[in-house]
């Protein structure tokens, strides 16, 4: 369309914004907060002095927060399995062609459009009415503080994923099928090695979806238990990102805070990189 | 597929950063200059308020300021439960708060690098009595601007029903005094609550985080105060806990007397027990002077008002008056620049001295301040504590500014519900009180 050089103008006057953006909203604060996260400060800018590692190791010292990283690991294990099997199950079941499926679509879908906070409060209320049955409540009971956060993030996260499968259903050639069941493959082996396959790039990314959606969760924890029991000083039911929350409100421990973000940081970069490395070798070509 | 998916997530990214940009855009001010001298009519006045139900009252206060003086004054709110938040975030700005709050010695510990020594302020000379600054050594670093008490509310016309009745042992409002005759008349109340019409003798206690601090703050400053006075202390890095049984049976009379299950405490919220004490659901409501507003907006009337002291069985009973101090100390920023630490010195001298204010500070906001022109408010809860401090009665000073940290008070209120709830024992509520007084203190306090 455009003469070469142009066309180079035009690139850059459409990439120089966002770059821009990028450096300021991103990156600078990314790398001030990796500084920050080796100072002792209350105040961004006011840093009273460079302290090392003093920050990271008392981080690891505060129980709260060891018992969140595991806490959050567990949760994202049982979040990633059972979104992924929901969402699957039911994309499976509105793509082979039942009457109203797309009536299904949409209500299964509908979750997602609501904010984090708003469903915390309607699963606050909805687990409340249930649970006064059984003479318990979501912040007495470290147990149903799990389920119920769990319960909520299904509900909230397993259609969106299913429309990604969804539409990954529906790219499997028809052929492919065609051949297999000429071939004499019976549902189950159609389903084992022509549709799972052919779903891997689908896969890879509702598993990295849901993977970093349950690692990142605050809202929802916040409204629905807020970390509470407590026991001994330690938070029952907080995830890792309402740990750094609450550091970081304190001012004498907003250093320390920091350096849990940065920690959280990390383990998110490998395990997300590490869930992309495996479920990508799995993918083909049709 | 998965690349447009990627691209469509990096453009909503973009949109997103995009936009934070464009508003952080909107806080970059021009940076004072410090100047030798400070000139009031050169400087500013940032207020940075705590109390979100007074912030309209501030902004036309401010407005009257900067109509008769021409010196700009602009108040912004933190919203509720945010403060600590804000307030960092602000300071970190250019044009930083000149006038922020703390909530005691605890609070200061976080601001003191930027408290400005107000000893030689004439706000400072006009207090009425020392005990209202907020000093580290010789330095005055805060000073309390509004003086608040609490205790158990009661709704006087179903107390007197109660008195009348024949069941009554306690025949007098007067005579409840003590512990005991408070434990007698609830547990009374409680047994014939159909006969007289009400759910229960004490409102919900709820440790929902709308309604917990009355519990985990409030009440569990009355066990630290007798253990203050035993020991002769004003703060302590770790609490012995000699009151903690007493802090039982009032805890216990009031998730039992209540109108609500005791299981389901951690659900209950303040509006909740503001709504059964209006109703008349309850007699019997612990909350403060600051509660006044909506109990009478309510529907309540002055004659249906009352307030005990919160007796738990501790001290001298008969002579124990109302919980009265303060959570609210103005502090100036002592970065803020000649100019504007003046402005600020001078406003706030205006707001406790002239009339516009101190009517602004009594009526409008219904406050309590411990300054020499003070106006009386008009609320009945504070004649209440005047009334009992002129009779000789003592009150209980606030303690809980000494509380260790935030986390202190979380670990003792969920302790508190489970223990309600039955999924915890007493000795939770020690071991959250005792020990994690002793670890909290040391992780804040390195």
């Amino acid at each position: 369309m455009f003469k070469k050089p142009r066309r180079k103008l035009y690139a850059l006057i459409f990439v120089v914004p966002t770059l821009a953006a990028f450096c300021i909203g991103f990156i600078y604060p990314f790398v001030n907060g990796i500084y920050l996260s080796f100072c002792d400060f209350k105040v961004i800018n006011k840093i009273k002095g460079f302290v090392g590692f003093e920050n990271y190791a008392t981080a690891f010292q505060d129980d709260s927060f060891i018992r969140s990283i595991w806490y959050t690991a567990l949760f994202v294990i049982v979040n990633v399995v059972l979104i992924n099997l929901i969402a699957f199950f039911v994309a499976y079941a509105l793509t082979i062609g039942i009457r109203g499926s797309n009536v299904y679509r949409t209500v299964f879908f509908m979750p997602n459009l609501i904010g984090g906070i708003i469903l915390g409060f309607i699963w606050k209320k909805i687990f409340g009415a249930i649970l006064v049955h059984f003479g318990t409540t979501l912040t007495t009971n470290a147990g149903w503080g799990f389920w119920g956060l769990v319960i909520l993030m299904c509900w909230q996260q397993a259609g969106y994923m299913m429309i990604i499968y969804i539409a990954g259903f529906q790219s499997v050639p028809a052929d492919l099928y065609e051949a297999a069941k000429i071939d004499g493959a019976n549902r189950r082996q159609l389903l084992r090695n022509v549709t799972l396959p052919m779903m891997m790039p689908s896969i890879t990314i509702c598993t990295f979806l849901t993977l970093t959606n349950s690692f990142k969760l605050y809202d929802q924890n916040l409204v629905l238990t807020d970390g509470e029991p407590i026991v001994n000083g330690v938070y029952q039911t907080e995830l890792i990102a309402h740990n750094i929350v609450r550091n970081y409100d304190n001012p004498q421990t907003r250093a320390v805070g920091q350096a849990e973000g940065i920690i959280f940081f990390l383990i998110v970069v490998v395990v997300a990189l590490a869930q992309l490395y495996f479920t990508r070798r799995k993918e083909v070509q049709a | 597929m998965k690349k447009r998916h990627l691209k469509r997530a990096a453009a909503i990214a973009v949109a997103v950063l995009m936009a934070g940009t464009a508003l952080a855009g909107c806080n970059s001010g021009s940076s004072d200059k410090k100047e030798a001298k400070g000139d009031a009519s050169k400087g500013k006045v940032y207020y940075l308020n705590f109390k979100p139900e007074q912030d309209e009252a501030w902004k036309n206060l401010a407005k009257k300021y900067t109509e008769e003086t021409k010196i700009p004054v602009t108040v912004v709110t933190a919203a509720e439960g945010t403060y600590e938040t804000t307030l960092s975030t602000e300071m970190a700005k250019s044009e930083a708060p000149t006038l922020f709050q703390v909530n005691g010695p605890v609070g200061l510990a976080n601001w003191e690098d930027y408290c400005y020594d107000l000893a030689g302020s004439d706000v400072y000379k006009n207090l009425t009595s020392e005990d209202f600054a907020l000093k580290d050594g010789d330095e005055v670093k805060g000073i309390a601007y509004v003086i608040e008490s609490y205790g158990i509310i009661y709704n006087k016309t179903l107390l007197q029903k109660y008195c009348d009745s024949d069941f009554a042992t306690v025949k007098k409002i007067e005579d409840i005094n003590s512990f005991e005759k408070l434990k007698t008349v609830a547990d009374e109340i409680q047994a014939n609550k159909d006969a007289l019409g009400v759910k229960g003798a004490f409102t919900s206690a709820g440790m929902d985080s709308s309604s917990d601090w009355r519990f985990k703050t409030h009440l569990a400053n009355l066990p630290i105060y007798f253990e203050y006075k035993d020991e002769n202390i004003t703060s302590t890095d770790a609490i012995k806990g000699t009151y903690l049984e007493n802090y039982k049976n009032i805890w216990d009379l009031y998730i039992t007397d209540s109108t609500a299950d005791k299981t389901q405490l951690s659900t209950k919220t303040g509006a909740d027990a503001e709504t059964e004490f209006i109703k008349g659901e309850a007699v019997f409501f612990q909350n403060g002077t600051w509660e006044y507003g909506a109990i009478t907006e309510g529907g309540l009337k002055d004659d249906d008002l009352g307030m005990l002291p919160i007796y738990i069985g501790a001290g001298d009973e008969a002579n124990q008056g109302l919980c009265t101090g303060s959570e609210n100390y103005w502090c100036v920023n002592s970065e803020a620049g000649d100019d504007n630490i003046a402005a600020t010195l001078d406003f706030i001298n205006w707001c406790v001295t002239s009339d516009t204010g101190t009517k602004a500070l009594a009526e409008e906001m219904g406050f309590v301040i411990p300054f020499k022109d003070a106006k009386e408010a008009k609320n009945v809860f504070v004649k209440i504590d005047t009334e009992l401090t002129a009779a000789g009665k003592t009150p209980v000073s606030w303690n809980f500014t000494t509380m260790p940290s935030e986390d202190w008070k979380n670990g003792v209120g969920s302790a508190l519900t489970q223990y309600a709830a039955g999924t915890g024992d007493w000795d939770a509520v020690k071991k959250a009180f005792v020990d994690g007084w002793a670890s909290e203190y040391k992780k804040n306090n390195k």
